[in-house]
Parts: C-alpha cells; sequence; structure tokens
C-alpha cells in the first residue's frame, strides 16, 4: 500500500460525505425535500453519473507499489490498457499506427511502411458490443436486486440509468481488451485510459480544495458577522485585499512561487508519484486559499442576520460564550449555504483545472488530467489529417462529469435553499 | 457625491497596500531571488558568479527592507520593486524588456476584443432571457434551461478550440489566428468575439433569467398587470428597466478589467494583447511581469468596485451616499 496525500484527503472527504448525507437523511423532513427535488429522470440519472465517476475515482485512489511503480486498483481492473504502450498515436480501433516512418530496403529504395499495434487483437467489434450488451445487462440487474435490498423506490429512470451505466462500462472494458478505443496519443498511452485515470484528478481538485476552504470561510465568516467591531474589520480587510487581486493571476504567481520552492527541495520525494501528487495538493491548497473569500463573504453577511435572532439572544442570556454560540447556533443555521457552495464549486473548479493546466499553472505534466490532454492534443489539430480523438476523450468525460454535478447541485439548492421554491413556482 | 468617491478611493489605499505587501511575500520572501535567477538561467549547472551578475543586472542583489551598506531604505528590493509600482514604474522584466511600454503598446488589441465580447454577449443574453423569461413554464422556458446547463458544463477551451477548427480551418471563413492595427482587424476579431459570447451565454442567460423572474413575482408587476396592460408591456415597460438595475451594476465591476484582456481567447487566437502577454509571463516564469499584471489587475478591479458603488446611487434612487 502507497498512501499519498489526496488520497487521505479524498477518503476523508468521502467520510465527511457520508456523515453528512447519514445527517440528512436521518431528519425525515430534509429527506422528504431530497427525495422530491431528485425525483426527476434527469437529476435521478445525474446522480447515478456522478456517482459512477466517484467510484471510479476512488478504486484509482487506493494505491499499491509494485516493482518501483505505483500502480492503482483501477490500473488492475484496465490491466492490459494500462501496462502496455504503443509506440505513438494510433486512430480510434485502428490497427496500424497513425503515422508511416521510414524503413530502409537497400541503399536506393526507401519504404514507408505502418507499424502493427502490439495490444490490438481484432475482433469484430459488432460481436463484442453484443457480448458487452449481454453481460452488462447482467451486471446492471445484480446491481439493482443489491438496490432493491436498501432503497424501496427505484423508479423507471434509476433502473434506465443503472442499466445504462452497465452495459457502457462493460462494452468499454470488454472493447478495450481488443482495441484502443479512442486510440493512443502521442506517447502510445490509451486515450480512453488517460481519460479514465483523469476523473481521479477533477474529483481531488473539485473536494479538496473545498476543504480547504471551508475552515477558514466558516471560521472568519461566523467570527466577522458575530463578534463585528475590530475582528469584523480586519476580517473583511482581509478578505478584501485577496479578492482584490484577479483569481487566475495570484494562483499563477502562488504556483509558481511554490513550484521554485518545490523545484529546489527535489530530494524530499522518494516517488515520482509523490512528488506529482504533492503538486495536485498544492494546486488544491492555493485554489482554496485565494477562493475562501467568496464564501466568507456570504457567510458573515448571514451570521449577521442570525445573530439577532431570537434564540441567540437566549442563549447568550443563559450563560453560552461566543464560540459555543456559534457552534451550537450559528453553524448549523449556515449548514445549508454551505453545502450548496460546494457542490455549486465543485463543477467551477473541474472546468478551471482545465484552463489551468493551459495557462501552465495546473497539475503536474506527468499527472493524467484532462487539461493535460487538451494541453497536449491542441498542438496536433494543425495537422492534416486531425488527430482529434484526444480531445474527445476528454472533453467528453469532462463533459458528463461537469454536467451531471451541475444538475446534482441544482437538485441540492432546490432541496436545502428555502428560497429556492418561490422561484420555482413562478 | 464629490466627497463620497473621494472616501472610496481613500479606502482604496490600504487595500492596495495590501495586495503589494502579499505579492511582495509571494516572491520576494517564499521565493528568494537566487531561485528566480536559477530558473531564469535554467540549466542546474550555474556558477554563483552567473547568478550573481544576473541578479546584478536586474537589481535583484539588493537587500529586502533596510540597506546597512548604504543606510537607505531607498536601495532595497522592496522600496525598488513594490514601491515603485504605486507610481507605475514597472521597471524592466526578467527578460530585458520595459514592463510599461509594453503595456501601453498591447491594452489596445486587448480592448479590440473585450468591449465588442462583452457588448455583443450582454445583448445575446439579456434578449435570450427575456424571451425564456416570457414563455416561463412552457416548452421554450424548459428547454431553455436545459440548454443553458449543457452550455454551462462545456469547458471554454471546448469552445474556443471547436470554435477555431470549424470556423477557421474547414468553413475558412475567417484567418485561423492573428492580429492586424486598424479597420481590416474586423476579420481576425470575429471569431474570438463569436467564441466569447458563445462560451458565455450558458452561465449568463440562466442568471439573467433568475434575475427577470424575481422581478416578475414582484407587487409593481401584479400592479401592472391589474391596469390591465399586456405581457410585453409589463416586461419591456416595468420588468426590463428593474432587472437591468442589477445586471448593468454587476457589468460596472468587469469594465476596467477588459484592459487586461483574456487569458485563453489572446493565447489561442494570438492576438498581441495584455492577455496573452501575461501568459507568456506565466509560461516563462517571468516573475517581473506576473507581479506587474497582479497589481495593475488589483488597481482596474478596485476602480471597478468604486465604479459600482456609484452606479448604484445613479440608477438606484433607494441608495444614498454614506
Amino acid at each position: 500500500m502507497v498512501l499519498l496525500w489526496t488520497d487521505v484527503l479524498l477518503f476523508l472527504l468521502l467520510v465527511l460525505l457520508a456523515i453528512a448525507i447519514y445527517g440528512i437523511l436521518k431528519k425525515p423532513y430534509l429527506r422528504e425535500r431530497l427525495q422530491d427535488s431528485c425525483s426527476s429522470p434527469i437529476r435521478v440519472a445525474s446522480v447515478l453519473v456522478l456517482t459512477t465517476f466517484v467510484v471510479i475515482g476512488v478504486l484509482d485512489s487506493i494505491h499499491f507499489r509494485q516493482d518501483n511503480k505505483v500502480l492503482s486498483v483501477l490500473d488492475l481492473v484496465l490491466l492490459p490498457t494500462s501496462a502496455q504502450m504503443e509506440s505513438t498515436y494510433s486512430a480510434p480501433f485502428a490497427t496500424e499506427l497513425f503515422v508511416e516512418h521510414m524503413e530502409k530496403v537497400d541503399a536506393e529504395n526507401i519504404v514507408w511502411v505502418t507499424e502493427k499495434l502490439i495490444h490490438v487483437d481484432p475482433l469484430p467489434v459488432l460481436y463484442l458490443i453484443g457480448l458487452g450488451l449481454i453481460v452488462g445487462s447482467i451486471l446492471g440487474f445484480l446491481l439493482l436486486l443489491i438496490a432493491k435490498r436498501y432503497f424501496h423506490n427505484i423508479n423507471t429512470a434509476a433502473t434506465v440509468s443503472t442499466y445504462t451505466i452497465a452495459i457502457t462500462l462493460v462494452t468499454l472494458k470488454i472493447l478495450m481488451l481488443h482495441y484502443h478505443v479512442l486510440g493512443t496519443d502521442k506517447v502510445g498511452v490509451d486515450v480512453l485510459y488517460a481519460s479514465f485515470k483523469s476523473i481521479r484528478t477533477g474529483l481531488v481538485i473539485g473536494t479538496v480544495t473545498t476543504l480547504v476552504t471551508l475552515p477558514f470561510a466558516i471560521l472568519f465568516g461566523t467570527l466577522a458577522g458575530y463578534m463585528r467591531g475590530w475582528v469584523d474589520d480586519v476580517i473583511q480587510y482581509v478578505y478584501t485585499t485577496l479578492s482584490s487581486i484577479p483569481g487566475v493571476l495570484l494562483i499563477a504567481a502562488a504556483v509558481l512561487t511554490l513550484d521554485a520552492v518545490i523545484s529546489r527541495h527535489d530530494n524530499f520525494f522518494s516517488l515520482m508519484a509523490q512528488r506529482s501528487d504533492m503538486r495536485t495538493l498544492i494546486l488544491c491548497v492555493i485554489l482554496g486559499l485565494t477562493s475562501w473569500t467568496v464564501l466568507c463573504r456570504i457567510l458573515r453577511a448571514e451570521t449577521l442576520k442570525l445573530r439577532e435572532q431570537d434564540f441567540v439572544l437566549v442563549s447568550k442570556i443563559m450563560g453560552a460564550n461566543t464560540l459555543q454560540i456559534i457552534w451550537r447556533h450559528i453553524i448549523p443555521n449556515l449548514a445549508h449555504i454551505i453545502i450548496i457552495t460546494i457542490a455549486l464549486d465543485f463543477s467551477a473548479l473541474v472546468l478551471a483545472e482545465a484552463v489551468l493546466s493551459y495557462v501552465g499553472v495546473g497539475v503536474d505534466p506527468s499527472t493524467y488530467s484532462w487539461g493535460n490532454m487538451i494541453n497536449s492534443a491542441r498542438m496536433e489539430l494543425g495537422r492534416e489529417p486531425v488527430i482529434w480523438w484526444s480531445l474527445v476523450g476528454a472533453f467528453s468525460l469532462m463533459f458528463m462529469m461537469v454536467l451531471s454535478a451541475n444538475i446534482f447541485a441544482d437538485a441540492v439548492r432546490d432541496a436545502l435553499d428555502p428560497r429556492a421554491v418561490s422561484h420555482v413556482a413562478n | 457625491m464629490w466627497q463620497y468617491i473621494f472616501r472610496r478611493v481613500l479606502y482604496a489605499i490600504p487595500v492596495l497596500i495590501g495586495v503589494n505587501i502579499i505579492t511582495f511575500a509571494l516572491f520576494f520572501m517564499l521565493n528568494s531571488p537566487d531561485n528566480i535567477a536559477h530558473m531564469q538561467l535554467g540549466s542546474k549547472h550555474v556558477t554563483k558568479a552567473e547568478i550573481d551578475n544576473w541578479k546584478k543586472t536586474h537589481g535583484y542583489d539588493l537587500p529586502l527592507f533596510f540597506n546597512s551598506e548604504q543606510h537607505s531604505f531607498t536601495q532595497t528590493i522592496f522600496w525598488q520593486k513594490s514601491i515603485r509600482l504605486f507610481v507605475f514604474d514597472f521597471g524592466v522584466s526578467d527578460g530585458g524588456r520595459d514592463i510599461g511600454e509594453a503595456i501601453s503598446d498591447r491594452y489596445l488589441p486587448s480592448l479590440s476584443i473585450a468591449v465588442p465580447a462583452l457588448i455583443v454577449g450582454l445583448f445575446v443574453n439579456i434578449v435570450t432571457a427575456m424571451v425564456m423569461a416570457f414563455f416561463r413554464g412552457g416548452y421554450i422556458d424548459h428547454w431553455g434551461v436545459i440548454l443553458c446547463v449543457i452550455s454551462m458544463s462545456i469547458s471554454t477551451l471546448f469552445y474556443i478550440i471547436a470554435g477555431q477548427y470549424f470556423v477557421a480551418r474547414v468553413l475558412k471563413w475567417v484567418p485561423v489566428s492573428g492580429y492586424v492595427d486598424g479597420f481590416y482587424s474586423l476579420k481576425f476579431i470575429a471569431l474570438p468575439v463569436l467564441v466569447s459570447v458563445v462560451a458565455g451565454i450558458g452561465a449568463g442567460t440562466r442568471w439573467y433569467r433568475a434575475l427577470f423572474l424575481e422581478e416578475i413575482s414582484k407587487d409593481y408587476v401584479r400592479t401592472a398587470r391589474s391596469k390591465g396592460l399586456s405581457e410585453p408591456q409589463v416586461l419591456f415597460g416595468h420588468v426590463l428597466p428593474n432587472a437591468l438595475v442589477p445586471i448593468l451594476t454587476g457589468v460596472v465591476v468587469i469594465i476596467p478589467l477588459l484592459f487586461m484582456g483574456s487569458l485563453l481567447l489572446e493565447s489561442f487566437f494570438a492576438i498581441p494583447g495584455l492577455g496573452s502577454f501575461t501568459i507568456d509571463a506565466i509560461q516563462n516564469q517571468d516573475f517581473s511581469i506576473v507581479r506587474a499584471m497582479v497589481f495593475l489587475g488589483t488597481i482596474l478591479y478596485i476602480v471597478g468596485l468604486i465604479l459600482t458603488d456609484i452606479s448604484y446611487v445613479i440608477v438606484d434612487p433607494r441608495v444614498r451616499f454614506n
């Protein structure tokens, strides 16, 4: 077992998420609202798609060491694809490399030949898809059988989505055994495999960043709103100053600086994976440190309203001190805002990762991420015939994750925000 | 009113000092001039003399805060590199060019993309949001919202890459990238503006639709309807002007920032503006330029905030100077 820092934080977050879900489900009125707002077919589908992404991400976060390489469970699942590499580009479902290379026959003649792909076993695609349909349906059926023990209200949308996801994943897996479904990239890595590996990076950026944000935003927001006076002034000054710096520039400045610091202490990391993992973590911390101001401002404004409420006054009369009041009365009443913000921020962060990688201040180039895939693939758009498959792989998976996260965030907001209902009613 | 503006400008000073200290700490305390020299000189096998020489020519050989040799505060990195920013003396880049000159050369191309993109985008978003608000609850509204969420979920990079590929490479309507001064820049500007508008349409329309719907649920709209006004009269005569207040004040914040240009668009379309200047500086790890742009961006943002406050007072009679 190898435990990377982001793994630990991701698992910690999953535990927190489980506690939050348990807390919500325990309260009947919240459970009812959540069920109501998640009942439309699109939202059911998006929850299931998002769960699939999380499962893939978690599988990719259980790392172990093998022959001096750090592998994850996902690598085992995708085994032949993850271990073998071609030498360079190949098109989707191709049997030969995309580029021809010269071979000298004798001193005069040169022939152009294409090399056979190592990792392709060309069985008919339709036959493989048929096999995927059958095996996927069986898997979907089994999953639903298990799910029915725990959930009583599985509707048509849930059933259809489960079958679709199961069949898609199984079919892709079977196809990946025989082909490069989305071809290979410049260094010969299977594009679909790289896209799947990038899911974890997206998840880490989207969630660990929030974990960094929360302590600052909650502590400073509630303190400023509740204590008023000079505490409020100082905290307001700090977040006004930080938020005055344009986001990308502050992130770029911080990443450049810390990069210089890391590169001076290179020998600190024994494994390549640890180094690139640290870079991802630092990116999350920087994103968090530059973005807590938004939530902090909202929480401060809300605390200002809450502190005038009667229940706060009563508890003050009963002798509770400031921290007790904030912990017992203010924070629980801010919980819905915090949860909604987490959900809404997630998709923005996943999208931001791609942009930051393009700017050159994203995750380490050796980490699989959609941003890195796009960044290296866009150079190839100029050539004829065009190499489009890396872009398709990265963009389509990123789109699916962000779309389902957006829809899910809307569902969460409708369920938890008391004001959201009035909008819908009109 | 002038007194109010004066006070707002005074408030900005401590913020600017704070930003100055943050950037100084980031660039010179966490990161020593030795590191910067190492990154600029590249290879790992540089001699101490080369580094010292580089530091001397770029003015990084001074002490941080107090020069004990000359007993002065001005012959220090803090004074030369940070305090001088307040008088818009950006110094020279690590590559050796004058930053102030580069900025004055480059802000016009940035504006020629950013201003049309903002105006066209604003117009398109308001129109689509009005249409959806007019048909609220119906099919157009329902599918409109779904399309908005879908378009919000697509990365800006996709819009840029796809737009560049199909419009410029396949259809060959406009050049792929580049820029010229004057009227002929139009063919270079058209595609970036189009891409920027399309990329922003989802989030913008959804937000404006919510603003319109919030206005529609207010009492004065009911009064207008009960007077017997038709739905278009209510929407265009009452809802639109009132909903424009948050929309316009939201736009005022970003107007000064338009000078900074767009990092992505300018870099993809090879527009010689401040956005591509910044992105090149980041990729070349040119700390001087990044520091100058951070400071410039902050000033512009603060100007935007002050303008927002003023515009609130102008358009919304309920807000008073205080």
